[in-house]
């Protein structure tokens, strides 16, 4: 099958200038992702990852370099790319409902019905007039999640997006996101400290490497799912993701969460 | 099992008594002083220990008031400080608002104009009343600006404020979703900031009261103010009484009118209790 580019990024180096001269954060980056593709990025704390989904996503467009989403070049944000960030920032004086609508109005009877569509993927019938501040975290993280499906995305970006949920919530949200990645073959590039996570998702992982962030290898998970995070074969996917974070010769292992 | 909760019951009964109770104790300590000042009061103007002329007494006031609502000159006098108030707060007021919500979204515009906003709101107002007296008249515009003036700066420093405290997180997921600038500014820093414009509000209001007895007292034909300077040259102390209660009540009013908005509005807050 012929697949077709979603993201292109090209020699892509970010430098971030303060008093004290500049934090060189990202050098000459390279990655293309396929349509329909789920990739995971992971690297030692501070390698830039965070950086570089904010440069996807438009919301810097302070970089040298290219980052094209489809054929269009990326120069500011749009909802073409969806961004889910670590904490769910919903806006507390919205119900859920209007929260998943945003700028759309749910009077209008499409909008309402897809907002409705998502309630119910994301599992919150019943929750639809909450305030933020009534959900517990995991469910406000779903309410992220549906907010960002809503709008369509062409790439779907995630930063950490469960790093603050505990394990049970965690695991229940990442069999949601892999529902919705094969139903919708939306593209996904997940940011993730969770070496488990990016296995059990991505059909590529992109280990980073940090001062300057570079990417250190790209490790492609041909694996069938469902995954059985428990198999042999997981587990050394596991482990060559682990050799590429760990293999520093002569210099202290930094990834640490 | 019927016993438990029969004893529960009756547990919750004797609860709830002891709850009503407490209210009503504490209902009597508030009232306590008052009802024994207004008794003394009444007393010692009618032994004349305290010259009735000067301090007039509870009763003589309630009667004034009674005479005042019935031939409806209190109402007069009422309608157009109302109006004036009304009027001067909505236009500075409004201003506050919008000024502080382009001054708060803009750096630019904060470094063009909040410097001079911050110099004039250190002028006390009283001070410039006699220019706008010189400027405008004794007519309706020179109080009605007063109190624009006046209420103008609480709504300003508070939607400032407001806007400045928006989390910058919640505006990149604006932009991500498209938002265009009116829909930032209407679904995102105005609701962002509501607490600080409902306080500013409340601010807003307190100021133009006192700038509408401040303008009154200065120069009116009619109104509360001016019946309160009318009734001291004839030495009527208790239609002076009556104009303060008045006041008393009207500020009093109009922040438990914005307190009610609050509970409404910002039901969505954690740490807002009603
Ligand atoms: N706005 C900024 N101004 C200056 N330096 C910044 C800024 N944002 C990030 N940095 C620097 O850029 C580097 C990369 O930050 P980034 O947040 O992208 O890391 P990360 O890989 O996401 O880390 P983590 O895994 O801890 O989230 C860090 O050294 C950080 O100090
Ligand atoms: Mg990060």
């Amino acid at each position: 099958m012929d697949m077709e580019t979603a993201l292109e990024i090209n020699q892509v180096s970010k430098t971030f200038n303060n008093d004290r001269g500049g934090v060189h954060v990202l050098d000459h980056l390279n990655l293309t992702v396929q349509e329909g593709e789920f990739v995971s990025v992971i690297g030692p704390s501070g390698c830039g990852k965070s950086t570089l989904l904010k440069l996807i996503a438009g919301l810097d467009s302070d970089f040298h370099g290219q980052i094209a989403v489809g054929d269009q070049e990326v120069h500011g944000p749009s909802i073409d790319r969806g961004f889910i960030f670590q904490e769910h920032r919903l806006f507390p004086w919205m119900t859920v409902e209007k929260n998943i609508a945003g700028n759309l109005s749910l009077r209008d009877s499409e909008v309402r019905s897809k907002v409705n569509h998502y309630i119910l993927l994301v599992n919150l019938t019943g929750f639809e007039k909450a305030y933020p501040r009534q959900l517990s975290g995991g469910m406000s993280q779903r309410v992220a999640i549906a907010r960002a499906l809503l709008r369509n995305p062409k790439v779907l970006l995630l930063d950490e997006p469960f790093g603050a949920l505990d394990a049970f919530t965690r695991a229940h949200l990442q069999e949601a996101l892999h529902d919705i990645w094969e139903k919708n073959k939306t593209t996904m590039v997940l940011v993730t400290h969770d070496i488990d996570e990016s296995v059990y998702l991505s059909s590529k992982v992109v280990v980073m490497d940090a001062k300057p962030g570079r990417i250190k290898a790209v490790v492609p998970i041909d694996l069938p799912y469902p995954r059985a995070r428990t198999s042999r074969a997981f587990q050394e996917f596991r482990t060559v993701i682990l050799e590429h974070l760990d293999h520093k010769p002569g210099e202290p292992d930094d990834f640490s969460i | 099992m019927t016993t438990i909760t029969l004893a529960e019951n009756k547990e919750k009964t004797l609860k709830r008594k002891k709850r009503s109770w407490d209210r009503g104790l504490a209902l009597f300590r508030a009232l306590f002083l008052p009802v024994v000042a207004l008794l003394a009061w009444e007393v010692l103007t009618r032994l004349e220990v305290l010259p009735s002329l000067l301090f007039s007494s509870p009763s003589l006031i309630l009667s004034r008031t009674i005479e005042l609502v019935s031939t409806g000159k209190l109402w007069e006098h009422m309608e157009i400080s109302l109006f004036r108030a009304l009027l001067g707060f909505l236009l500075g007021g409004g201003l506050g608002l919008a000024f502080g919500i382009i001054v708060g979204m803009n750096r630019k515009s904060e470094q063009y104009i909040n410097p001079t906003f911050q110099m004039i709101r250190t002028i006390p107002l009283l001070a410039v009343t006699p220019l706008f007296i010189l400027w405008f008249g004794f007519g309706e515009l020179s109080k009605i600006l007063l109190i624009s003036l006046g209420s103008f700066f609480p709504l300003y420093m508070q939607a400032f404020l407001g806007v400045r405290n928006i989390d910058n997180k919640l505006f990149e997921v604006a932009r991500i979703m498209e938002y265009t600038r009116l829909q930032q500014i209407v679904k995102l820093m105005i609701p962002s900031s509501l607490p600080n414009i409902l306080l500013g509000i409340r601010l807003s209001l307190s100021v133009a009261w006192m700038c509408l007895v401040a303008a009154e007292l200065l120069g009116a034909d009619k109104g509360i103010g001016y019946m309160i300077q009318d009734a001291r040259s004839f030495m009527q102390t208790d239609t002076v009484f009556v104009g303060i209660i008045i006041f008393a009540l009207a500020g009093k009013l109009s922040d438990s009118f914005v307190r009610i908005l609050e509970e409404k509005l910002l039901k969505w807050q954690d740490s807002f209790k009603a």
